[in-house]
C-alpha cells in the first residue's frame, strides 16, 4: 500500500468515528429472573440481592435487582444471530478492514461504568456508537487499528443506567509461531507438578481430593513428612495417616522474585509452615500482602485450584 | 572414632581453564585442559595419573576423560554427590585412596558449562521419579525451586534468630569483590563495586539480591593429589591435607532440611569441622586463611560459626571487623570466590587454598599461611579440609 493509498483507506475508516451502529433500542424482553437466575448459576454469582426474593423483601430495596454486568445481555439477538444480522456501521467498518488484509481480529478489552440499577420488569434500551479509531498501531499480532464501540444503556424511562466500551484489534495476521496458528494447541502453562512414585503418590493423590495428609507411624504414632516407607524412629513400615487441620505458624518465608518460571502467578511467596499437628511443611502463603508476612505469623491453609492441573495447599493469614 | 589420614596425601599441581559465560567448548574439552594444566603445574605426565574424583550431576565420565587426556590405567575413580557439596568430598575421596594405596597420583577435577550450558540456577523440574525427583517434589509445584530461594528460606530465618543484618552480607559480598576486582581470572576483574550498587541491584528471593548470589560459569578446575614420597620429588612445594572430612547430617535434605528442630544452622558442616580439627589436631586458631564456600554470601557466615571462627550469631559483627578482607584476622575468598571468580562448585576454591599455601596467590596476604581452611557448599551433605605446607 502506498502512502496515498493508506492515507486514502484511514480517511475511509476515520469517517466511521461517531457513526451511530445503532439507534436507542428497547430489548425485547424486560428484564426477567428467569435470565437472572441463569446467568447467576452460569456465573457463579450467590448475590442473593440477585437471586432470592424472600431475602431481597427484607433488604433496603425491597426487591431483587439485576446483576449491573447484564446490562448488555436484555439487547442480545439470541438465536436470530446465527441466520445473519442486518448490515450496520460497525459491520460496514469490519468489511472495510477485511476488504484490505485487515482480517485479523481480537477483542481486547471490554469496560463497563454503572450508573442505576435494573430490576425485574423494568426494560433496558440500548443505542451504539463508534467511539474512536486508534492511529496504526505495530502489536504483536501484526500492524493495525483499535477501535472502540460505546453503548449506552436506558430503563423504561429514560434514565441512564450505564454504559460499555468495547475495544478491539484489527490487524494484518503476520506469520506468526505454531503457538498462534491453532488456538487449540494453544497450551497454557501450568505448575511443575511432582513427580508420583510408590512413597508419595497416596499423598498427592489425597491432595488431588482436597486433603493434607500427615503420615503416621502405625508402630510409634511418629508423625513424619514428607512420606518415606519407613519410620526413622522405630524402623517399621507400618503406616496410616491423619488429616491436617491445615493451622500453623511461619518459621521462615521467601517471596520468589527472579527467575519468574512460566505457569506460577507472582507475587509469589512461599514459606516453612510449623503444622498444628507438629510437622513441618512448605507451601504457599496468599491473601495478604507479601511485605506484611512474617515469622511467627499464625496461618490457615485450603487445598484450592491454583491452575487448569493443580490442587495445591495454599495458606492464609489466620 | 575419627580416621586419620592426616599428611597421608599432598596437593602437588593446580589448574584452572580460562573462566567465560560461554565456552564454546564441551565440558570434557574444559576438563582436559583443566587437569592438563594441573599436571603440568606438578611436572608429571597424563600416564602418571591412576586415580581420579569428581562430582555426579557431571557429564565427564572418569574414562573419556582418561582416553581424551592420554591416562594409561586407572586403579580408583570414585565420585561424589550434592552438587558444590562434593567439592572438597572429592579431596576426600583422593586422599583415601593414596592413603589407602589404592591409587598412587589422583586427579580431583570439575568442568561444566555453568553459564552456556545447564545452568544450577534455572532450578529443578523432576522428569524422572527418584527419590530425589520425589523430594523436589514438595517444593516444585510452591515455586521455591532454585538455589536461591532454598537458601533464601535459611537465611530469612537465621537472621531472625541472630539479629545478623545485611551489613553484614554485604562485607561478604564487598571483600570477596574486591579480591575479585585485583584478579586477573575473575569475572570481577578491574570492576568497581560499592554499597548503592548492592542495594539498588534486582531482589531475587528476598533477602537474598544479585550481589549475594555467585558467577554461573564455563570453566574447570583441577587439582592432582599423591603420596608425600612422590611429592616430594616434584617441582611445586607440596601442600598437605592435614585434615579433611565430609559429613551429611541427620534428617538431611537435599538444600531443603526444613523438617529439622531448628532449621536455621549447619550441623552438617560442625561435624565436617569437628572431625577435621580432631584429624589434623589443629584449632581455629591455627588457621590462617580460607576459601569458604561462597554460592550465596550468608553462606560464609554460616561457615565461619560453624568452623568456630566466632560464636552463633557472632559472624556478623566478625566480619564488619574486617575479618574477611587481606589485612583482617582471616582473609577469605582471595581469588574472589564464586561471587566474583567463577563458580566452578568450588573446586577453584581448593586451586585457590593450595595458592595461599604455596605462597602465590595474586591477593596473597602479607602474613605467613600456615594452613589454609577450604570448604564445600552447604544446605547440602558437605565437609571440608585443612592444608599446610608439606614438612
Amino acid at each position: 500500500m502506498t502512502t496515498e493509498e493508506l492515507k486514502a483507506f484511514e480517511d475511509e475508516i476515520y469517517a466511521y468515528v461517531g457513526r451511530e451502529v445503532c439507534p436507542p433500542t428497547p430489548a425485547k424482553d424486560d428484564v426477567n429472573v428467569a435470565m437472572i437466575r441463569q446467568w447467576a448459576e452460569i456465573i457463579g454469582d450467590t448475590n442473593p440481592a440477585y437471586t432470592d426474593a424472600d431475602w431481597a423483601a427484607n433488604s433496603a430495596r425491597g426487591h431483587t435487582i439485576a446483576p449491573p454486568a447484564m446490562m448488555y445481555v436484555w439487547g442480545q439477538e439470541g438465536f436470530a444471530v446465527t441466520t445473519g444480522r442486518a448490515p450496520d456501521a460497525q459491520s460496514d467498518l469490519v468489511s472495510l478492514f477485511n476488504e484490505h488484509g485487515y482480517t485479523g481480529v481480537l477483542g481486547t478489552n471490554v469496560k463497563q461504568e454503572y450508573f442505576k440499577e435494573v430490576s425485574p420488569g423494568d426494560n433496558v434500551v440500548m443505542e451504539m456508537t463508534i467511539d474512536n479509531i486508534s492511529e496504526r498501531k505495530t502489536t504483536g499480532r501484526g500492524p493495525g487499528y483499535f477501535f472502540e464501540t460505546l453503548a449506552t444503556f436506558s430503563n423504561q424511562h429514560g434514565e441512564k443506567i450505564g454504559t460499555q466500551r468495547f475495544k478491539v484489534l484489527k490487524f494484518i495476521p503476520q506469520e506468526q509461531p505454531a503457538a498462534v496458528a491453532s488456538e487449540e494447541t494453544l497450551q497454557v502453562p501450568t505448575r511443575i507438578p511432582s513427580p508420583r512414585g510408590h512413597d508419595n503418590k497416596w499423598w498427592w493423590e489425597a491432595c488431588d481430593a482436597g486433603k493434607v495428609l500427615i503420615q503416621r507411624c502405625k508402630s510409634c504414632q511418629t508423625l513424619r513428612h514428607p512420606p518415606r516407607p519407613m519410620c526413622g524412629k522405630c524402623q517399621s513400615m507400618e503406616w496410616d495417616s491423619i488429616e491436617s487441620t491445615l493451622e500453623g505458624e511461619i518459621l521462615s518465608h521467601t517471596q520468589l522474585h527472579h527467575p519468574k518460571i512460566p505457569g506460577y502467578q507472582y507475587p509469589l511467596v512461599c514459606a516453612v509452615i510449623k503444622l498444628s499437628e507438629g510437622t513441618n511443611f512448605v507451601a504457599n502463603i496468599v491473601g495478604c500482602e507479601p511485605s506484611d508476612i512474617h515469622i511467627g505469623m499464625k496461618v490457615k491453609g485450603a487445598v484450592e485450584q491454583v491452575d487448569e492441573k493443580t490442587m495445591l495447599p495454599q495458606f492464609y493469614p489466620a | 572414632m575419627v580416621a586419620n589420614v592426616k599428611d597421608k596425601a599432598v596437593i602437588v599441581g593446580i589448574g584452572n581453564t580460562t573462566f567465560s559465560k560461554d565456552s564454546g567448548v564441551s565440558e570434557l574439552s574444559l576438563a582436559v585442559q583443566a587437569i592438563k594444566a594441573a599436571i603440568d603445574d606438578a611436572g608429571l605426565k597424563p600416564s602418571d595419573i591412576d586415580g581420579m574424583a569428581t562430582f555426579t550431576m557431571d557429564t565427564n565420565d572418569e574414562i573419556e576423560v582418561a582416553r581424551a587426556l592420554g591416562v594409561g590405567e586407572l586403579t580408583f575413580y570414585g565420585r561424589s554427590h550434592y552438587g558444590g557439596g562434593a567439592a572438597t568430598s572429592c579431596l576426600h575421596q583422593a586422599t583415601m585412596a593414596i592413603a589407602t594405596g589404592m591409587a598412587e597420583t589422583v586427579v580431583v577435577y570439575r568442568a561444566l558449562n555453568g553459564r552456556s550450558g545447564h545452568r544450577f540456577s534455572g532450578g529443578v523440574a523432576g522428569d524422572i521419579t527418584t527419590a530425589d525427583a520425589i523430594h523436589w517434589g514438595w517444593y516444585m509445584p510452591y515455586g521455591l525451586l532454585t538455589p536461591a530461594s532454598w537458601v533464601a528460606m535459611f537465611t530469612q530465618r537465621w537472621m531472625h534468630n541472630t539479629g545478623v543484618t545485611k551489613d553484614a552480607l554485604f562485607e561478604v559480598a564487598h571483600s570477596t569483590r574486591v579480591y575479585g576486582a585485583n584478579n586477573p581470572a575473575a569475572f570481577f576483574y578491574g570492576r568497581e563495586f560499592d554499597r548503592a550498587e548492592y542495594d539498588a541491584a534486582r531482589m531475587i528471593a528476598d533477602p537474598l539480591q544479585l550481589f549475594d548470589c555467585c558467577q554461573e560459569s564455563d570453566g574447570g578446575s583441577a587439582v592432582i593429589v599423591t603420596t608425600p614420597e612422590r611429592a616430594r620429588d616434584l617441582r611445586q612445594p607440596g601442600v598437605s591435607v592435614r585434615g579433611v572430612a565430609q559429613c551429611a547430617a541427620e534428617d538431611q535434605e537435599q538444600m531443603t532440611s526444613f523438617y529439622r528442630e531448628e532449621f536455621a544452622g549447619i550441623p552438617e558442616m560442625e561435624t565436617s569441622a569437628k572431625n577435621v580439627y580432631a584429624m589434623s589436631g589443629l584449632s581455629a586458631d591455627d588457621i590462617d586463611a580460607a576459601v569458604i564456600y561462597d554460592a550465596f554470601s550468608p553462606i560464609v557466615l554460616w561457615q565461619l560459626e560453624a568452623w568456630g571462627f566466632c560464636g552463633f550469631g557472632e559472624s556478623g559483627d566478625f566480619v564488619k571487623d574486617g575479618a574477611l578482607r587481606t589485612d583482617g584476622r582471616l582473609p577469605t575468598n582471595t581469588h574472589g570466590g564464586q561471587l566474583s571468580e567463577a563458580y566452578i562448585h568450588g573446586v577453584n576454591g581448593i586451586v585457590e587454598a593450595t595458592r595461599l599455601v604455596r605462597g602465590s596467590s595474586v591477593n596473597q596476604p602479607a602474613k605467613t599461611v600456615n594452613h589454609a581452611l577450604v570448604t564445600s557448599g552447604v544446605g547440602i551433605p558437605t565437609g571440608g579440609a585443612i592444608l599446610g605446607k608439606m614438612d
